[in-house]
């Protein structure tokens, strides 16, 4: 058990963090690890608060519960900061990652007193950069792979590429802007 | 393998039943007098009767036989007696009479 | 060669079917068990199952189609969860009377009302004794599992019952895991083909299904029943272990997880005995003797042998997914109750309703529920039906 890996996600409906948690779930299982990747339904709305869950895990994952502590926290709305206790059990050897434009400096007063690590990016410049739309879930899903470090930046992206071909096989086009996305906010989060 | 229906009889056990009470076969109703459900029963009377034959196709329980384009007597092993032939009648030769004609 | 992937439990079911290439599928969307169609009709639009995909317009339809489809001789499934399969309720009993093999792939959620999306298993509960055989499973891979060997249970000589395949609504249809498939070709040849004895398609033969019962033969069909389901209990031990030589996998009526020496144990069904698990090896690092039985065949009960596994128990927690609304027990607990009580074999037991409406189930909450059973073993407890995780 103590060898789990436990993320959690905050989003909002309709900003994909449930898949990207899927994702994130896709590639650890590619790299041989054991993997869960779950949302918590609530109201299905959009802009509605989403929460959604991976474990990442040498061994079987028998659990079925949701998050309580995770290691890692993944904000990908930075509004949700005002409403939701984000960093609720988030463990201070962990890491907390925020989309937000805002300097850390800013942001960590509005972090209930966490201790831990905190990182920043802004998956919007990223992503309008990249994409030319905005689909902070991409951005996110590198960040939390570099911050957490359930795999290297390599062997990431690779599977990505792989993953995304997969998934975008009807619309190749977007494949490079995807992977541009995810090479930036390697780059960016800090 | 068609169900002998006759076995499946009010003494019956239950391991000899069909499953899900299935039945193997068509036209098994003929087997049974249902005629024998009523207190009431059409009479047929052939001089009255100009062969219309209206009668025939209404008969819920297709117990007016016919044969060279012509009806017989009534089956009475399976008219019920509801009375819709006398309706169908125009002559008048079919009346609702007593009980067990 | 056995594939690994990751998939959720309704990707999971929906695998399972495109390699078994049912006859017919008539389905009504329902959260959260429309992926299962809308995955297996996807199959269907793009050639790779030759089932007849019928989009009916109510459940009701979907259980009457299935039973029409059956009937013809056709092997049929369908999906469904909560108010869905209640809206099938008078055809899942002509299904069983009628002696339909049809599998049912139900997601369990809660009953309504309030009306909620999330798991419990207040559905299947509810149509517990519709005639119908039972499995359920604790993850994804089981879901798979169980499928895979439905309609060899179903279709059995002695059986001939619809099955339900169950599986809890989010808790593992929607979560992606590890899981091991099996090759096409193993499955087709595991499934096999579907020559039904009588059908309504069968030129050669006249038949009529689902004739009046008067009361002088009624009761003899409801017996005859009775036996069938009786029976499906050893075909359901036989499949496993066939199915056991083609996936390394060894099923039976239920899991028994370190019950050895176990004095405390709980019985409980579905996700949250992955969950238990942990707790149980938790509490056995701490030394106390902790088990637990995860019940996989609920129809029919497998009531001696549960009550054989908890004979050297003290104290047993039986975990009801339901509110049975009884004022006394729910399923699990009367069941396990009722078994005990035959077998001549005096426990101290609790029964907890929990998990409602998709109220999560944490390692702790299990651990609670020893505590309890630990108390209740050295002192006995009057307080037999207990609700777990309810804010007081």
């Amino acid at each position: 058990m103590s060898n789990v890996v436990e993320i959690r996600w905050h989003g909002r409906g309709g900003q994909g963090a449930k898949t990207a948690a899927l994702l994130l779930a896709d590639v650890a299982f590619q790299t041989g690890k054991y993997v869960q990747g779950f949302p918590e339904y609530g109201p299905e709305r959009m802009g509605a608060p989403i929460t959604a869950y991976n474990r990442i895990s040498d061994t079987d994952i028998r659990v079925h519960s949701n998050i309580y502590d995770p290691e890692f926290v993944v904000v990908v709305d930075e509004s949700l900061l005002e409403t939701v206790h984000v960093t609720d059990g988030l463990k201070k050897d962990g890491a907390i990652v925020i989309n937000t434009d805002k300097p850390k400096e800013e942001i960590i007063p509005q972090l209930h007193g966490y201790e831990g690590k905190v990182y920043t990016i802004d998956a919007r410049k990223v992503s309008i950069a990249a994409l030319g739309k905005y689909f902070p879930n991409t951005p996110m899903l590198a960040a939390i792979v570099k911050v957490s470090g359930v795999m290297d930046r390599e062997t990431f992206m690779n599977e990505m590429r792989a993953s995304f071909a997969h998934k975008f096989a009807s619309k190749p086009e977007v494949i490079e802007g995807n992977m541009k996305a995810l090479e930036m906010a390697f780059d960016e989060v800090k | 393998m068609a169900t002998d229906i006759s076995k499946l009889v009010e003494t019956c056990s239950w391991r000899d039943l069909t499953e899900g009470m299935q039945i193997y076969e068509g036209g098994t109703s003929a087997k049974f007098h249902t005629g024998e459900w009523t207190a009431v029963k059409p009479e047929f009377d052939a001089e009255k009767c100009v062969q219309c034959l209206l009668c025939v196709p209404v008969c819920p329980d297709s117990a007016i036989p016919v044969s060279d384009y012509k009806r017989g007597e009534f089956d009475y092993d399976h008219c019920k007696g509801c009375g819709i032939c006398v309706n169908a009648c125009k002559p008048g030769a079919i009346k609702m009479k007593g009980v067990n004609k | 060669m056995a594939k690994r992937d990751r998939l959720s439990g309704n990707e999971a079911v929906a695998e399972a079917l495109r390699q078994i290439n049912p006859d017919v599928m008539p389905a009504f969307p329902i959260t959260p068990s429309t992926e299962i169609p809308q995955y297996f009709s996807k199959y269907v639009s793009d050639g790779r199952v030759e089932t007849e995909f019928i989009p009916v317009e109510s459940e009701h339809s979907a259980m009457s189609a299935a039973i029409g489809a059956e009937s013809a001789g056709a092997r049929t499934v369908s999906a469904t969860s909560s108010a869905g399969m209640a809206y099938m309720w008078e055809e899942l009993y002509l299904a069983s009377a009628n002696r339909l093999p049809i599998c049912l792939a139900l997601v369990n959620r809660a009953l309504s009302g309030p009306i909620n999306i999330n798991c419990d298993h207040s559905d299947s509960m509810g149509a517990r004794d519709a005639g119908w055989i039972q499995i359920y499973a604790e993850n994804n891979q089981e879901a798979y599992d169980n499928m895979v060997q439905a309609y060899r249970i179903a279709e059995h000589k002695d059986v001939r019952l619809p099955i339900m395949i169950c599986q809890d609504g989010f808790i593992t249809s929607h979560a992606v895991q590890n899981i091991t498939l099996l090759d096409d070709e193993d499955v087709k040849n595991f499934v096999g083909e579907y020559y039904p004895e009588h059908s309504l398609l069968n030129p050669n033969e006249t038949m009529a299904v689902g004739p009046y019962s008067v009361s002088n033969f009624y009761m003899e069909a409801r017996r005859a029943q009775a036996e069938a389901l009786h029976n499906a209990k050893a075909v359901v031990k036989e499949v496993a272990d066939e199915f056991a030589k083609i996936s390394g996998r060894q099923y039976g009526w239920f899991e028994e997880y370190r019950m050895e020496d176990a004095e405390l144990a709980i019985v409980l069904i579905g996700s949250a005995a992955g969950t238990a698990k942990d707790a149980v090896d938790k509490l056995r690092e701490e030394g106390k003797k902790a088990g637990l039985i995860k019940i996989r065949m609920f129809r029919p009960f497998p009531a001696a042998e549960i009550a054989e596994a908890l004979k050297n128990v003290k104290a047993v927690g039986l975990m009801d997914r339901t509110e049975s609304f009884n004022d006394s027990c729910g399923p699990i607990g009367s069941e396990v109750t009722t078994a005990l009580f035959r077998a001549k074999k005096s426990c101290e037991t609790i029964n907890y309703v929990y998990g409602l409406g998709g109220r999560d189930v944490r390692v702790e909450d299990i651990e609670k529920v020893f505590a309890d059973l630990e108390d209740a073993a050295a002192n006995g407890t009057t307080e037999t039906y207990r609700y777990l995780g309810v804010r007081e």
